[in-house]
């Protein structure tokens, strides 16, 4: 299974230009800050319509401009980690990580709540309410929510960011288990190189690029990125 | 104080114009609220402002609009003789001035509540297997329940008080179109009805305190713990 991703995004003057293919494993997307690479993975999950391009994983076309294919999130089968978690406040943790399970069909589920709970250590935490939860206990919630909803890929936003040293270890073991015992496909953005270094098979690197027609620095527009295999 | 039975009797058709003025109103202003806090479209201005209008407009001309519209060769009255229905001097039309005098409040209400629902967590939702209407019915709707609720008390408590496009609507009658504020100020007409006014103004206040606190109760008691209040 793997990605192949072909994309022009458009977010307000600046044009994202995206294309890499990537084989099973995990794939980070770096780059600066402001390059495009949350909009890259909002892309892949259908709640940033490209303009043009191509959009697959494994045989499952996910968008296709020039084919008039462009799947809507909840038929993407994606398991999205975003950065700010957003896990439901009006729920408890509990339903939080049974909301994707209940709507995914059987054939799809490849955990139980009690699995999930047990491999992300939240077992104690499935009475409590999102807000009371520390940065770490939420952000496995959020791992663990996207787990249960029987995705074919992970799209990870920033994983590793606002944790301590600890929590931090915790969430890569994490990662590195999902890769290991799950197999599943995962695309990760991160900005720091260490973590990068550590648990990516293949890096994509995107960059800030001029603008073709010379206006370089104000009409911040950004091009092409390039894989580059670690 | 004991309530007479006449009294009971307008507190009663007081309640009954008020929560059919509610029920009726509730939907569409939910609507509006939906259509004003996540459409844009050209003459939104304009959707927003006849929405307001009950608000600014004298009562009396709000009363005499819908006695027009209802009268028998009106729009609205057209339609109901199909159905050989009239809302003229009945107490359903008393709740239609109602719910159109409190419609601006519950669609102002509503659509700060929905206004207030972070879309990014429909987006989450979406991504986990909800499709557009599951997402709404739980993410969306519970998330704003809180100022639905609050609208709905809000509306009810401007209907209890309803006067100005009633009286010119549906007239003063008794039994029929005789709510809490025109039997007050029916009572004012009286000689020596002091005593009347006394306790009928009495009444009213016990029933409009009691529908906001009781908003604020079920506000908290939804437990949402996001702080939202209705007083």
């Amino acid at each position: 299974m793997s990605f192949d991703v072909d994309v022009t995004l458009r977010r307000g003057e600046r044009t994202i230009a995206c294309r890499f293919t990537a084989p099973a494993g995990i794939t980070a997307l770096v780059g600066p800050s402001g390059v495009g690479k949350s909009s890259v993975l909002e892309a892949v999950a259908g709640l940033l319509r490209p303009e043009a391009g191509r959009i697959a994983v494994g045989t499952a076309v996910l968008f296709d401009s020039a084919g008039g294919v462009n799947l809507p999130p909840e038929q993407r089968a994606c398991g999205m980690v975003f950065q700010d978690l957003r896990l439901f406040p009006h729920m408890r943790v509990r339903d939080n990580l049974l909301y994707g399970q209940r709507l995914a069909s059987p054939e799809r589920r490849f955990l139980t709540l009690d699995e999930a709970a047990a491999f992300l250590d939240i077992a104690p935490l499935l009475g409590r309410r999102p807000r009371t939860l520390s940065g770490g206990e939420a952000q496995r919630v959020a791992i663990g929510r996207a787990l249960l909803s029987g995705p074919r890929f992970l799209l990870m936003d920033e994983p590793l960011t606002a944790l301590d040293d600890a929590r931090r270890e915790a969430i890569i073991a994490v990662i590195e288990r999902i890769r290991a015992e799950l197999a599943l496909p995962i695309l990760l953005v991160s900005h720091d190189r260490a973590d990068v270094a550590r648990l990516a098979d293949q890096v994509v690197e995107m960059k800030a690029v001029p603008d073709q027609d010379g206006s370089a620095s104000q009409s911040r527009r950004f091009r092409v990125t390039q894989v580059t295999p670690v | 104080m004991s309530m007479t039975a006449e009294e009971w009797s307008i507190v009663m058709l007081s309640l009954q114009v008020s929560l059919a003025a509610i029920g009726g109103a509730l939907p569409l202003a939910f609507a509006l609220a939906w259509v004003l806090a996540r459409l844009s479209f050209p003459g939104k201005i304009l959707l927003d402002g006849l929405v307001h209008l009950p608000l600014v407009l004298p009562p009396v001309v709000i009363g005499w609009l819908l006695l027009i519209a209802f009268a028998p060769d009106g729009p609205g009255g057209r339609v109901l003789a199909l159905f050989g229905a009239s809302v003229l001097f009945r107490w359903t039309g008393a709740a239609i001035a109602a719910a159109v005098m409190a419609l601006p409040l519950m669609v102002r209400a509503i659509r700060l509540s929905l206004e207030a629902v972070d879309p990014r967590l429909e987006a989450a939702a979406r991504t986990l297997g909800a499709g557009r209407w599951r997402t709404f019915a739980t993410i969306t709707l519970p998330l704003a329940a809180p100022g639905v609720l609050a609208g709905a008390v809000l509306g009810f408590a401007r209907s209890l008080g309803e006067f100005g496009a009633t009286i010119t609507f549906v007239s003063n009658i008794p039994e029929e179109t005789r709510t809490l504020p025109l039997a007050i100020y029916a009572a004012l007409q009286l000689p020596g009805g002091d005593s009347a006014v006394w306790r009928l103004a009495a009444l009213a206040v016990a029933l409009s305190l009691a529908a906001l606190v009781a908003s604020e109760a079920l506000t908290r008691a939804s437990g949402n713990g996001r702080g939202s209040h209705v007083l």
